[in-house]
């Protein structure tokens, strides 16, 4: 028992150890698959440690001072172990295991110095992610926070020789940041006023009705900015589908199981402070709802696969959001894991079928399903699941997310969250139908993926079926009313059978549904992002760049001016000077003649 | 004969050594004129000497001749050194110091 103490920090000592290896060691870096399997290998281990913990219901908190200060350490560090971080731990080190497998197969055709680059922040990241969701208090987790959004970077940018990714990783880091700005205010206001950083502390206060601060409505919001950026939320949504990039196994991960779930995860584990604010937290929800079927919209007329499955990402982090905000955080926590299983199985097989055809656009693939029957399998697997379709995980985690705003009794956000799964079933089975059924299009020489690629797409999807059937004998948890359940498999069976519609049996045209009147302004809308990416981009151009040119201009003339004017006259100074130097003995001694001589002047005159 | 009438000798002495000095644009000219600055101070050390009744100033005397010997054996030994690189002792050719 008493080592099980030390089992959190072995789980995050182990990938920086590999980070630590693959970042100084550079030969084993430049091995490449080498590498792989350094940070293969401790991600494993770290898997296993997860999962006595996760298996122990291990609890545990320990904090050690960092920052000193009069009175005690102005700030700590440690870990806090509880149901919420067992769970996060397991699925964090599981996906990252299976995509660092996968990525062996996906990645094979790199140089093996990137390759080795890779897995370098693949460690990176996976220590980042463990130390946020073991963090015990708030500056912890804004440090670890900043680390997750510096690997997304890197990974986004991982082929930074292409324009598109390296303005996709600016863009991400940028758009985040403007979320952190809040958060770290936040966290400092919060600091101000209570002196402490640490959740247990400030639950305490909380439970105890001591945590009357006039500004905490303020507070909780700029901190709510940081999950608004972290987790996609709107209006800060438009870097995750451009985040798609990035290699298909890091928007597995990053984009899709962990690092954008981040956010979800701080407002659960701050449950009960948002909890002290209500009107935030209704922000929150109609926020999360909104946002939800913003992206579920724009989801339906994107071509490429990746970023139809970021939009949805974004739609499903609006679910888990929108939880969070109607008090029922459980079920936004449970709706993360499953998310994180199905939505990882989901962007895995769809990079399988970008590494078979070689293109992102849906349309140019089809009847996929004959040639690779194994992935069709499982891509099948993960879109029931985010449809909704008893008795896959996402049936159970959705409908407790439903169940949960209703019971708050949001209406409006319960009816655009159920127009939302709607959606979902309809854009997800239109890339199925597009993608593995129907006529097959272009060069048809697509074949299964390697085992190493394979291997991670069964366990996922076993994972998804299997935990689905133990919910479903286990009764399921029962949140809202009866009519709930079937309404969700009715919502989702319409929007598959719509999609079977349009797609396969081809009864309705999708452009000319699409050309109809009330569709057709959606669909303009929805083409065009809703106008938000271009806002942003003249927002950027119109201020920013304005606002940079301006400095650059003091920087160059009034600045570099003042110096020049100073530099340029020490340099005439000295050219005048330089006369004096002949070089010839006498004049020297006629300056030591004349020297002594106004010396003894001076003496005579003034020395009395 | 009084302190003052060997003070001005010596100044006038100095006066002329100085002028050498300034003027002579030959090396050893520059040389001798330093010979007759020095020995311009070794008349007054003597003069004091004699007139304070302080055999002080006559030791410092020979101390001065002693290291001017050596002085004027180096200065020498250089000019002439400088004549063999560069053929030349004009003092207002010998500027490599110029700035």
């Amino acid at each position: 028992m008493r080592l099980l103490v030390w089992l959190p920090l072995l789980v995050l000592a182990l990938p920086f150890t590999s980070f630590l290896l693959l970042a100084v060691v550079a030969p084993l870096r430049r091995r490449g698959r080498a590498a792989g399997g350094v940070g293969i290998a401790t991600i494993a281990a770290a898997l296993g440690a997860a999962l006595l913990i996760w298996r122990e219901g291990f609890r545990h908190t320990a904090t050690w001072a960092w920052l000193p200060g009069d009175g005690g350490p102005m700030a700590t560090v440690g870990m806090l172990v509880d149901p919420l971080t067992n769970a996060m731990l397991v699925l964090v080190t599981l996906v990252s295991l299976l995509v660092q497998v996968y990525s062996l197969a996906y990645l094979h055709d790199e140089p093996a110095p990137s390759l080795g680059r890779y897995y370098t922040y693949q460690s990176l990241f996976a220590f980042s992610m463990l130390g946020l969701v073991l963090a015990p208090g708030f500056l912890q987790m804004f440090v670890f926070w900043e680390l997750v959004g510096l690997c997304s970077y890197l990974l986004i940018g991982y082929w930074y020789e292409r324009p598109a990714a390296a303005r996709a990783a600016v863009k991400a880091f940028w758009i985040t940041k403007l979320g952190d700005l809040g958060f770290v205010i936040g966290i400092v206001m919060l600091w101000a006023a209570t002196g402490t950083f640490e959740f247990e502390a400030l639950f305490a206060r909380a439970q105890e009705h001591a945590l009357a601060i006039p500004a905490l409505g303020t507070i909780m919001f700029l901190v709510y900015l940081g999950a608004v950026g972290k987790s996609a939320q709107f209006p800060l949504h438009v870097w995750l589908p451009d985040a798609m990039e990035g290699p298909t196994p890091v928007s597995a991960l990053i984009h899709a199981a962990t690092m954008v779930t981040a956010g979800v995860y701080m407002v659960t584990r701050a449950q009960p402070l948002f909890a002290l604010v209500p009107e935030v937290l209704a922000l929150i929800g109609w926020v999360g709802a909104f946002t939800a079927l913003l992206a579920a919209t724009m989801a339906c007329v994107e071509n490429d696969i990746k970023r139809v499955l970021a939009y949805s990402t974004v739609s499903q982090l609006g679910y888990m959001m929108a939880a969070a905000g109607a008090g029922a955080a459980d079920a936004g926590f449970f709706h993360l894991l499953t998310h994180g299983l199905f939505k990882a199985l989901l962007f895995l097989g769809a990079g399988a079928v970008i590494h078979a055809v070689g293109s992102n656009d849906i349309f140019r693939m089809g009847g996929l399903f004959r040639a690779m029957p194994q992935t069709g399998l499982v891509f099948l697997v993960g879109t029931l699941a985010l449809a909704g379709v008893p008795p896959l995980t996402g049936f159970f985690s959705k409908e407790a997310v439903l169940g949960g705003v209703w019971e708050a009794r949001m209406t409006w956000p319960f009816l655009m969250l159920a127009v939302t799964a709607f959606l979902t079933a309809f854009y997800m089975f239109r890339v199925v139908f597009t993608v593995f059924f129907g006529d097959a299009r272009g060069e048809s020489h697509a074949h299964e993926p390697a085992w190493a690629m394979r291997g991670p797409l069964w366990l996922l999807a076993g994972l998804t079926v299997v935990l689905g059937l133990r919910f479903a004998a286990g009764g399921g948890a029962h949140h809202g009313p009866t009519w709930l359940a079937p309404l969700s498999v009715a919502l989702a069976l319409a929007g598959i059978v719509l999609a079977w519609a349009m797609y396969q049996r081809g009864a309705l045209d999708p452009r000319r549904v699409a050309a109809a009147f009330p569709l057709s302004v959606l669909d303009a809308l929805a083409r065009r992002r809703y106008g938000l990416d271009a806002l942003y981009g003249g927002v950027y151009r119109g201020v920013v760049l304005a606002f940079s040119r301006l400095i650059g201009w003091i920087d160059r003339y009034l600045v570099d001016g003042m110096l020049n004017v100073v530099s340029a006259w020490t340099l005439r100074g000295g050219d005048m000077l330089r006369g004096i130097q002949s070089g010839v003995p006498q004049d020297y001694v006629y300056g030591v003649a004349f020297g002594v001589l106004l010396l003894f002047v001076w003496a005579r005159l003034w020395m009395r | 004969m009084s302190l003052i009438s060997y003070l001005t000798l010596a100044a006038l002495v100095f006066a002329i050594g100085l002028f050498g000095v300034l003027t002579r644009r030959n090396a050893i000219g520059i040389l001798l004129g330093i010979e007759l600055m020095l020995n311009a101070v070794n008349i007054n050390l003597v003069a004091f000497a004699r007139f304070h009744g302080d055999v002080a100033g006559l030791v410092f005397t020979l101390f001065t001749i002693a290291i001017t010997v050596a002085e004027v054996a180096v200065g020498l030994a250089l000019v002439i050194v400088i004549f063999r690189v560069r053929r030349t002792v004009d003092a207002d050719r010998l500027d490599l110091l110029r700035g």
